[in-house]
């Protein structure tokens, strides 16, 4: 049982080292045969998803969990810290990364011929990237994997449609380099009046140089860093092109993924590396934040309904959906963060089935003009019907998880008396349903000109399983919205809001 | 006008860290060459570098090693240091993501000036030209 307990002591180190190990494996798996390393990445992502189950579990039971690399005490050494809120955004990684592993197998055979074992290497370095940002202690060991997150982020998209996705990984790269340069400096400046690289190091000396000029540029720092990188609407400009032209599954993993842990890392600097008495009172940093949530909100909806791909639409509806999720932490309140936090996951299940509807239906037809989608309903009835699923959650209908967080963010902005906020989520919806009208109508009741000859044609199982199970899952939550609300949330934000104490 | 003077030399370390950081963003920001960003994007790092090297330093530091009989030794903080160590492989790897992008976009539009660029892909577009082709058959 000795080997047993090595591995149950060291399950929140594994968490990145697997996905780092089995990233730098898949070249020589692939190497061995060109099908495996799919089968690779699914045992690899699988194994994580366990990891991060038990994590969350040991969290919920026993409360945070600390993790001393090498076994160096801090404020020296690297800490890992779990608690509530990177447990359940880890897990949420590790389960959109299972799904789309699953799904990848015809898809990246088709766009990325010849190159699906480099596909899966970058594939697990973004997972390994994005699993260390979450649930790291040390705020520059934080930098580190954003830029490993980043880099593979651009890779995986230059791999999609030729030219196009070249130019939009570039200009990624250079809206990313900035981001990430601000953060670096916004290190910098902390370093330089806390003398120490542990967050919860720097959240107990922070209250001492409230008055710091030093301090306020940094929080400026990070924050333009991190509207960058989660694309808030003034500063969206790389996230369409980059999530259009990306190949399917790459598009499904970052929509899914890479803004959530943007917002992690926001969440997660404003409440505990700052203070929430200092980014609420003092610098009234939630309340810039919420409008400018707000306008990302409408803004995003507009644009979307003037789209004719149906990726670059799902992408400027992802703008508006962060802005969702900003809205939340912003309203500074219990009820409007739990909306906000229960969004986050909301949103990684919307999205990623609806992205990998999209990749579906371009692996059947060739087709993103959404325009051209009459008679799909007929063609793919069930991959349609996840859509129908995904879209009316993304519209807020009742019964879905959309509407749960939803109506949690209109609670919120109540209590925080800013009835305006709820106008605006309601309008929002009205635009969502106009934009997701305009699909379903071509899809279930255009008739194209040659409806006799439709055949059934379905997309792959390997396909159609994960974004079942992700469809299935945006009912349950919307159901059965209390468990991770009661277990999870409900604790997670009276702690970060400085109410009540992190389990 | 000597107060302005004082400032600027007491810490002239971060006005020099500040221009460089500007002259690299307004690259970034500004430049149609493709390449030319991308010396932007070194310079405004190098800038940063810069910052956490100065920051690090303290008047007559030496190399953070103490040994028998020298335990009161003034050394500078060897921490920025090893920070920037990474940051300047993270750096240089980011670099070389965008190099390689930059060869493959010369490969696809036979440019690396942006504007070329922007003019080939509008000409690419299947949506674009046929709205073209209405705008002309309308004329």
């Amino acid at each position: 049982m000795a080997g047993f307990e090595i591995i149950t002591n060291n399950l929140p180190v594994l968490t990145v080292v697997l996905p780092l190990m089995a990233g730098f494996l898949t070249p020589i798996v692939g190497l061995i045969d060109r099908r495996l390393p799919w089968y690779w990445v699914m045992l690899a992502t699988f194994v994580i998803l366990l990891t991060t189950s038990s994590n969350l579990v040991t969290v919920i039971t026993t409360g945070t969990i600390h993790y001393h690399l090498g076994g160096w005490n801090p404020p020296f050494g690297i800490e890992y810290v779990i608690d509530l809120l990177n447990g359940f955004v880890c897990l949420i990684i590790a389960f959109i990364g299972f799904m789309v592993s699953i799904y990848s197998k015809e898809s990246v055979k088709k766009e990325v011929p010849g190159k699906t074992t480099q596909f899966y290497t970058v594939f697990m370095l973004l997972i390994t990237g994005l699993m260390g940002i979450t649930i790291t202690g040390d705020i520059f060991n934080f930098y580190v994997f954003l830029e490993i997150s980043s880099l593979t982020a651009y890779s995986l998209i230059s791999m999609g449609d030729r030219g196009d996705a070249l130019v939009a990984s570039f200009n990624y790269l250079i809206m990313g380099t900035v981001a990430a340069s601000f953060i670096l400096l916004g290190i910098g400046y902390l370093y330089a009046v806390t003398g120490t690289l542990n967050m919860a190091d720097m959240h107990r000396l922070i209250p001492n140089i409230y008055e710091s000029k030093v301090v306020l540029a940094a929080l400026a720092f990070f924050m333009v860093g991190f509207s960058i990188k989660v694309g808030l609407f003034p500063l969206h400009a790389w996230l369409p092109d980059a999530y259009t032209h990306a190949p399917s599954t790459g598009s499904a993993l970052i929509a899914g993924l890479m803004t959530k842990v943007g917002v992690y890392a926001m969440i997660r600097f404003m409440f505990s590396v700052f203070t929430p008495v200092f980014v609420i009172d003092m610098t009234r940093m939630t309340e810039i934040l919420s409008w400018a949530a707000a306008l990302a909100i409408i803004m995003g909806s507009v644009f979307a309904i003037a789209q004719s791909d149906i990726k670059r639409m799902l992408a400027y509806s992802s703008i508006s959906q962060i802005g969702y999720i900003l809205l939340g932490v912003g309203l500074a309140n219990a009820i409007g963060m739990q909306g906000g936090l229960l969004h986050i996951l909301n949103h990684a299940l919307m999205k990623c089935a609806l992205f990998l509807v999209a990749g579906a239906i371009f692996y059947r037809t060739g087709i993103r003009n959404l325009y051209q989608f009459q008679g799909l309903g007929r063609k793919m009835p069930v991959t349609t019907t996840v859509f129908l699923i995904a879209g009316l959650s993304m519209i807020g209908v009742p019964g879905t998880v959309g509407f749960t967080s939803k109506w949690y963010l209109a609670l919120g902005s109540i209590d925080a008396g800013q009835w305006l906020f709820v106008v605006i989520i309601l309008v929002s919806s009205l635009l969502n349903l106009a934009y997701f009208w305009r699909v379903f109508d071509n899809i279930w009741f255009g008739h194209p000109h040659e409806i006799e000859h439709l055949q059934r044609d379905e997309a792959p199982l390997s396909m159609l399983v994960p974004m079942v199970i992700l469809a299935a899952l945006c009912v349950f939550f919307g159901l059965f919205a209390y468990y991770p609300v009661h277990y999870v949330l409900e604790p997670l934000s009276e702690a970060l809001l400085g109410i009540g104490a992190m389990p | 006008m000597t107060g302005i003077i004082d400032i600027v030399h007491a810490e002239y370390n971060y006005w020099i860290y500040t221009a460089l950081m500007m002259i690299g963003f307004y690259a970034m920001i500004a430049k149609k060459n493709l390449i030319k960003k991308i010396i932007g994007a070194n310079i405004f790092q190098t800038a940063i570098f810069l910052f956490y090297i100065s920051l690090a330093d303290i008047t007559g530091g030496t190399a953070p090693i103490i040994w028998e009989g020298h335990e009161d030794v003034i050394y500078t903080n060897p921490v920025p240091h090893c920070l920037i160590l990474t940051a300047i492989v993270v750096s240089v790897s980011t670099t070389a993501v965008a190099l390689a992008l930059i060869i493959r976009i010369y490969r696809e539009y036979g440019s690396i000036e942006e504007d070329v660029i922007l003019a080939a892909r509008k000409s690419l577009q299947p949506e674009f030209s046929e709205y073209a082709r209405q705008k002309g058959g309308e004329e």
